[in-house]
């Protein structure tokens, strides 16, 4: 079943004359002349839950938002930067339009006459697509004023950003978007409550908006019947890494993981089997080739041990090691740790550190305790997750693969004494940058 | 596998560039906002600015885009780029430092002018991104105009491994690619453009169900903003099952109604045998 990407590959689709020839912004025509607080309803009604990652319901997170006469605002999380992720890329570059309309439909049913787009600055393509599809959105009176003659007015602003991954939490955005460095703030207040500007502000997912024009058409009940009774709809899965198709799917929720694996992605090369892999981005603890049969919806996930998260996929097949990409995971979430809370500062680099003590020789199996202490230490006890988000899948892979790892470490420290480790490159945090710093 | 230190950074001036390990000088006031009336702006860039922060409640909002377009003129953020986004825009200079230096797009130190970001997390490296790096550094060594980059995670790990050069994504790579970035680059055309992630379609097979309906593309659809089309006159078909029509051999996009482009139901949803990309090889 297709519903965000039907049609997706039509030539042209990210012009306005294309998208309303299939029928766009029918839906908006359709809530405009409903009133707010039942397309507020319609949209509860179909118990989405937000395709960014935490996955809470959105009809409650709109409900939240303060009623009457203020400077409220939208703002669209397109910072889509959870390695493993990239559906929102796909939607935005082929259909800018879904997710205007979204918006626009939305801010109506929440009385919000302010909204952004944060995009990543990576993905310049897509916003100059985007950007074009809001040039084209406003000349046809689809922003701006009185939009197709109601009493809805809304401005819409791309913003890109430059390249952080903690700006795709929320709060590290909202400071981004303020033009700060993006660093988290304390919650509560949610920034439902106090969020951009100090105003009462909506952040959603791209997915999560370009749904909404879809839910308004097909009813919010209608769209709750698809899927399971606790994970309605669709969702659009990226799956990379060690599959043969990889690529954007989208699934209906509760299909189990092995059909989009290995039925839609082709599974690993031949000759080859799942050793573990990442249900909901780089940020969720791993499953390993025995949890294939779990259903892919967001509670099943969760009961598994792990998360939907952002619905990305990352198969690591037998061919790799733990500590291989281990230590790739760590070493990103220590690079764009922002620093303001200590246990993810400190934590992230010692556990670089730590890995790194394994590759060469150092460790003994009592630092994967210490390792996974350090984990538990991080975990609920910073203002946002980027820290919890490394420590769960180190976590889940110190106690999976504890054997595997065990035998690393022998085998290295073996390697050690017979001093055959010249080939271990180390490998240091800050290497990326090593080619800007200056010499002195 | 770290790339080789750059030379000492320098102003234009020949002074060095202060560093990242030298104390601040205290003996020194701290910079003020310096003034619009005696600071140099170029009227480009002044103009640039200004229209970003007109689209924002708050002025300072505008400090991302404002730093990217300095940067576009000066190269990279410069103590004097920095001064003028501050000018324009009444900020201290120390603002905009700390904003700077926390993205990784925005760069406090002389850098070649055009970008290739790597992407070395996890699913392209899985698939051999970090020989891929070392390879674009070593073709990279004899240009001193490319400024390579292990970037993190740029979303798109559906062409692993890949890069982006100067925004445009590539991929998938291989070291032999790395060579031919460079002489793409340095000739001035589109950088590998078999390769780029914009011609690509949606491998969803449940995507192609529905692509008989398809129109053929009017003449006026711009080319390259569409998946799946192609540069002109190009003949390759990019991954994916739903192929609605085939690229057209001629100059001309084919007349509306062009039975000839009809969508094959049948299809191999097959990606991996597109002929610009071999099978992937047993590690």
């Amino acid at each position: 079943m297709k519903i965000l990407f039907d049609g997706i590959d039509e030539p042209g689709l990210n012009t306005l004359e294309v998208y309303r020839r299939r029928g766009g912004y029918d839906a908006l025509e359709k809530a405009l002349a409903m009133e707010p607080d039942e397309v507020l309803g319609a949209i509860s009604d179909s118990q989405i839950r937000g395709r960014g990652g935490a996955g809470f319901r959105m009809g409650q997170k709109a409900s939240f938002l303060p009623h009457g006469d203020m400077e409220k605002y939208l703002v669209c999380n397109a910072d889509e930067s959870e390695p493993g992720t990239f559906k929102d890329r796909e939607l935005m570059q082929k259909s800018p339009h879904m997710l205007v309309e979204g918006i626009v439909i939305a801010t109506f049913a929440v009385g919000i006459h302010k909204a952004f787009i944060y995009i990543r600055g990576e993905y310049a393509l897509q916003a100059d697509i985007l950007e074009a599809a809001i040039a084209e959105a406003a000349d046809a009176g689809l922003l701006g004023e009185r939009i197709l003659g109601s009493g809805h007015s809304l401005s819409l602003v791309l913003h890109r950003g430059a390249g952080a991954y903690i700006c795709g939490e929320e709060t590290g955005l909202l400071d981004s978007l303020e033009g700060k460095r993006g660093n988290p703030r304390l919650k509560p207040p949610f920034p439902a409550i106090e969020g951009l500007y100090h105003g009462p502000t909506l952040i959603n997912n791209v997915e999560t908006l370009a749904t909404v024009p879809h839910i308004i058409s097909m009813g919010g009940k209608e769209y709750a019947e698809i899927g399971t009774e606790t994970s309605t709809g669709t969702k659009l899965v990226s799956i990379s890494g060690d599959v043969q198709r990889p690529g954007n799917y989208e699934i209906e929720l509760g299909i189990p993981s092995r059909e989009i694996i290995y039925d839609l992605a082709g599974g690993p090369d031949e000759g080859r089997t799942v050793k573990f892999w990442f249900p909901g981005g780089s940020s969720s603890p791993v499953l390993t080739g025995d949890d294939l049969d779990v259903p892919y919806d967001f509670d099943s996930m969760a009961k598994a041990g792990s998360m939907l998260g952002s619905g990305a996929i990352i198969v690591v097949d037998d061919t790799h090691t733990v500590l291989e990409v281990a230590l790739k995971l760590a070493k990103f979430y220590a690079h764009e740790s922002c620093g303001k809370c200590v246990p993810c500062r400190e934590g992230t680099n010692w556990t670089v550190k730590m890995l790194q003590r394994i590759q060469s020789g150092e460790a003994t199996p009592m630092d994967l305790d210490i390792m996974a202490s350090v984990q538990d230490q991080i975990i609920g006890n910073c203002l946002c997750v980027l820290g919890d988000a490394m420590a769960m899948p180190i976590g889940s892979m110190i106690v999976k693969f504890r054997e595997e790892l065990e035998a690393e470490i022998e085998a290295a420290r073996e390697r050690a004494a017979a001093g055959q480790l010249e080939d271990v490159i180390p490998i240091g945090v800050a290497d990326e940058h090593a080619g800007q710093i200056p010499v002195h | 596998m770290s790339p080789a230190p750059r030379a000492v950074a320098r102003f234009g001036h020949g002074s060095r560039v202060p560093g990242w390990d030298e104390a601040v000088d205290l003996t020194k006031p701290p910079a003020v906002v310096p003034d619009l009336a005696t600071t140099e702006v170029p009227d480009e860039l002044r103009a640039t600015i200004e229209a970003a922060m007109a689209k924002y409640p708050d002025r300072r909002s505008a400090a991302i885009p404002a730093l990217h377009a300095a940067q576009e003129v000066h190269g990279w953020c410069s103590p004097e780029a920095i001064e003028q986004v501050a000018a324009v825009m009444s900020l201290t200079p120390a603002y905009l430092t700390s904003v700077a230096t926390f993205y990784d797009m925005l760069e406090t130190h002389p850098k070649p002018r055009n970008d290739v970001y790597v992407c070395t997390n996890i699913s392209c490296s899985l698939l051999g991104a970090d020989e891929f790096f070392e390879a674009m550094h070593e073709a990279a060594l004899e240009d001193v105009d490319v400024n390579v980059r292990a970037f993190e995670c740029l979303g798109a790990c559906d062409i692993a491994p890949m890069a982006s050069v100067n925004g445009e994504y590539v991929g998938p790579l291989e070291p032999a690619d790395a060579a031919r970035i460079v002489e793409d680059l340095r000739a001035g055309r589109p950088v590998l453009e078999s390769k780029q992630l914009r011609y690509r379609r949606c491998v969803d097979p449940g995507v192609a169900e529905g692509a008989a309906e398809f129109s053929p593309p009017a003449a006026d659809v711009p080319r390259t903003d569409t998946a799946g089309l192609g540069p002109e006159g190009d003949t390759v078909d990019r991954a994916g099952p739903s192929a609605p029509y085939e690229v057209p051999t001629e100059e001309e996009p084919p007349a509306p109604g062009d039975t000839s482009h009809e969508h094959a139901p049948d299809a191999e949803p097959e990606s991996k045998d597109a002929p610009d990309q071999p099978p992937r090889e047993a590690k």
